[in-house]
């Protein structure tokens, strides 16, 4: 019996309506191969919200509508630095592989693993060759184009010793999606030395469900940033990524900024484990709450070797009396010594601001524009300036929209 | 005639349920620049938050009137378009906004900006720093002038810009404010009059528990109250005949 039949028939006792969403579809239409450009205009709008552009400004790019791969192309320049393709094609040309599938991650850890690993719809494997330094972001988009459907992408990424890149995610819907659930699984590997940076932007719609599940392994002296970006409302969205700081002086950086409308409920968390000398961990998160938002921000710091250092900050702005932003930050330390730290704040725009910045001249909405503006400024992650444009022009697109 | 560019006609003001300033009467004639005088807690910022128009100090009577206009109930950046400006004591943080945002919505070009730069020796890299975040003593004073400069209104209102400051940057500071108000009007708050060694004012006030108790010129009152203090204006007879004068008027 073949490993992906075996998976599904464990799965028959555990209908996807348990999951809470009832109605969902498995059965969506295939699609060919494909060149992203060559897509509906409809699809490339969506996909250009969540950062996804011309494949000819990307070293590479990985396109998934539904359940189909659409492309999966390198572009030549960078042929020999970095492999993509979908996770199910590299798990039947690279048998080596299969130690990096679900090593991170535990497939019973939930009832959204569970049904990734029992219903799986391919996702990417990325692997950046030993090191090569990728100049150019890589980029992938998952697209639900079907009315809902359920989509299980399981993600490996792996940075060789000493390679660098950037890998952007957008995952979206069709604008005429009335619900679906999406489930990701990633699993980073950032090998001694390595740097890798990676944005995820999420843009799905007020009835959808999106589940990520995210874990990182990161050795010495590697560094592992990743940012989170979610600017459209959405009914339910769950995550909590986990970095192992296993390596000496290994880093990660989690930035997290959530903008939550209309009735979304959004738990959105991270938790850092600090396992070696000189390991270094910092969450800062950014929660902006209108409508009747609903948004958890979590973060957990973990200590376990005495030289090892971490903080967490978390600001909330609410900007409706029905929007609710729940902090939950927590240390704790396995070993004396470790260095942990948080600071949270969450409050209303302080009138006191708003009335100075009129006394420059600016109107009340001008000057709330300003503070939204500002509370969700991405230059403080040092970003790559590209990708730092990209995501300006969808604060941009989302603040006017807030206000 | 010269007309007044500010009449401020018995004003009296509540802040927090608590009343503050009491029938302030003030006229600023156009081109001249005014110091108010007054121990802490006197009213004094609160007379320049209430001209600006700062919501949370409730006017219970009385009238503002700004170029023959009444903008008593005008928003803050009416006022501000208008011609008001004011450089504060104590602004506020403002994270997530860079002062840029502010000097360039004021400015037409990168060499206006330079040039307001270079007239209070600001480092151009505070521009992109969060507003006041971080900011020295010296900065924020600094940065509350340039953003006045850059507005370039008529009427300039001062709020104790020359305190807390050190001797050179308090020279860089005097001048600025000096430079700013050639053709212009002003109200300047001074605790310890430094400023005034910069600055021509034409008039001067004391204000005592929210009172204007009395007028004249800058230099001396503010050499009665530099050696006798604020005490000697308690007993200053031209209190009790304001207060005489204001019972009268109830």
């Amino acid at each position: 019996m073949s490993d992906e039949k075996n998976r599904e028939e464990k799965n028959e006792e555990k209908p996807l309506e348990d999951l809470g969403v009832s109605g969902l579809s498995r059965k969506p239409r295939k699609w060919q191969t494909c060149t992203p450009s060559s897509l509906p205009e409809v699809i490339i709008k969506r996909a250009y919200e969540v950062g996804v552009v011309s494949e000819d400004s990307r070293a590479a790019t990985y396109f998934q509508i539904d359940h189909s791969v659409l492309s999966r192309a390198v572009q030549k320049a960078f042929q020999g630095q970095l492999e993509v393709m979908s996770t199910k094609e590299a798990m039947k040309k690279y048998d080596w592989s299969k130690k990096y599938w679900w090593n991170l991650i535990n497939k019973d850890m939930d009832q959204f693993t569970r049904l990734a690993y029992t219903k799986w719809d391919h996702g990417y494997f990325i692997r950046i060759l030993e090191d090569q330094k990728v100049t150019l972001p890589l980029q992938s988009c998952f697209f639900v184009f079907t009315d809902y459907l359920n989509q299980n992408v399981h993600n490996v990424i792996i940075a060789e010793p000493g390679s660098e890149a950037q890998i952007i995610t957008g995952c979206t819907v069709h604008p005429n999606i009335r619900g679906g659930l999406h489930v990701g699984v990633s699993e980073f590997y950032i090998k001694e030395g390595a740097k890798l940076t990676f944005t995820m932007i999420h843009a799905w719609n007020r009835n959808f469900n999106s589940h990520p599940r995210s874990a990182a392994l990161i050795e010495d002296d590697a560094v592992f940033v990743s940012n989170y970006l979610l600017f459209q409302p959405v009914r339910n969205l769950q995550t909590y990524p986990t970095a192992y700081c296993k390596g000496a002086n290994s880093r990660v950086e989690f930035n997290n900024i959530i903008y939550g409308s209309g009735d979304s409920h959004i738990d959105v968390g991270s938790k850092v484990i600090l396992q070696n000398s000189g390991a270094r961990g910092e969450i800062i998160t950014r929660a902006l709450a209108t409508d009747n938002a609903k948004i958890y921000a979590r973060g957990l710091l973990q200590g376990e070797h005495e030289e090892s250092k971490a903080h967490l900050e978390c600001r909330g702005l609410l900007l409706s009396d029905n929007a609710m932003i729940y902090t939950v930050p927590e240390l704790l330390a396995k070993a004396q010594g470790a260095d942990l730290s948080h600071e949270a704040a969450v409050g209303k725009i302080a009138e006191e601001e708003i009335c100075y910045l009129m006394s420059r001249g600016f109107s009340e909405k001008e000057a709330t524009s300003l503070i939204v503006r500002g509370f969700m400024d991405v230059s403080i992650f040092g970003l790559p300036r590209n990708l730092e444009e990209n995501i300006k022009r969808i604060i941009s697109i989302t603040a006017e929209r807030a206000l | 005639m010269t007309r007044n560019i500010l009449e401020v006609n018995n004003l009296s003001v509540e802040v927090s349920g608590r009343i503050v300033l009491k029938d302030v009467n003030l006229k600023i004639p156009e081109g001249e620049v005014h110091v108010l005088f007054g121990p802490n807690g006197s009213g004094k910022s609160t007379l320049l938050m209430t001209i600006m128009g700062f919501p949370a100090y409730k006017i219970l009577s009385g009238e503002i009137i700004f170029k023959g206009r009444d903008v008593t109930n005008l928003p803050i950046n009416e006022r501000a378009n208008l011609g008001i400006n004011v450089a504060f004591q104590n602004p506020p943080t403002i994270r997530g906004v860079k002062l840029r945002e502010i000097i360039e919505h004021w400015t037409s070009s990168m060499m206006e900006v330079e040039n307001l730069l270079k007239k209070v020796n600001f480092s151009p890299e505070l521009l992109d720093r969060e507003i006041n975040l971080g900011f020295s003593g010296g900065e924020i004073k600094k940065s509350e002038i340039l953003q006045i400069m850059a507005q370039k209104g008529d009427f300039l209102m001062i709020d104790e810009s020359d305190s807390g400051v050190d001797v050179e940057n308090l020279k860089i500071i005097g001048n600025a404010i000096n430079d700013m108000l050639r053709g212009r009007s002003g109200l300047i708050i001074t605790h310890h009059g430094h400023i005034l060694r910069f600055v021509n004012a034409h008039a001067a006030y004391v204000i005592l528990q929210g009172t204007i108790v009395c007028s004249g010129s800058p230099t001396k009152i503010l050499t009665q109250i530099l050696t006798e203090g604020y005490g000697w204006c308690y007993k200053c007879p031209m209190r009790r005949i304001e207060k005489r004068k204001m019972k009268r008027n109830r």
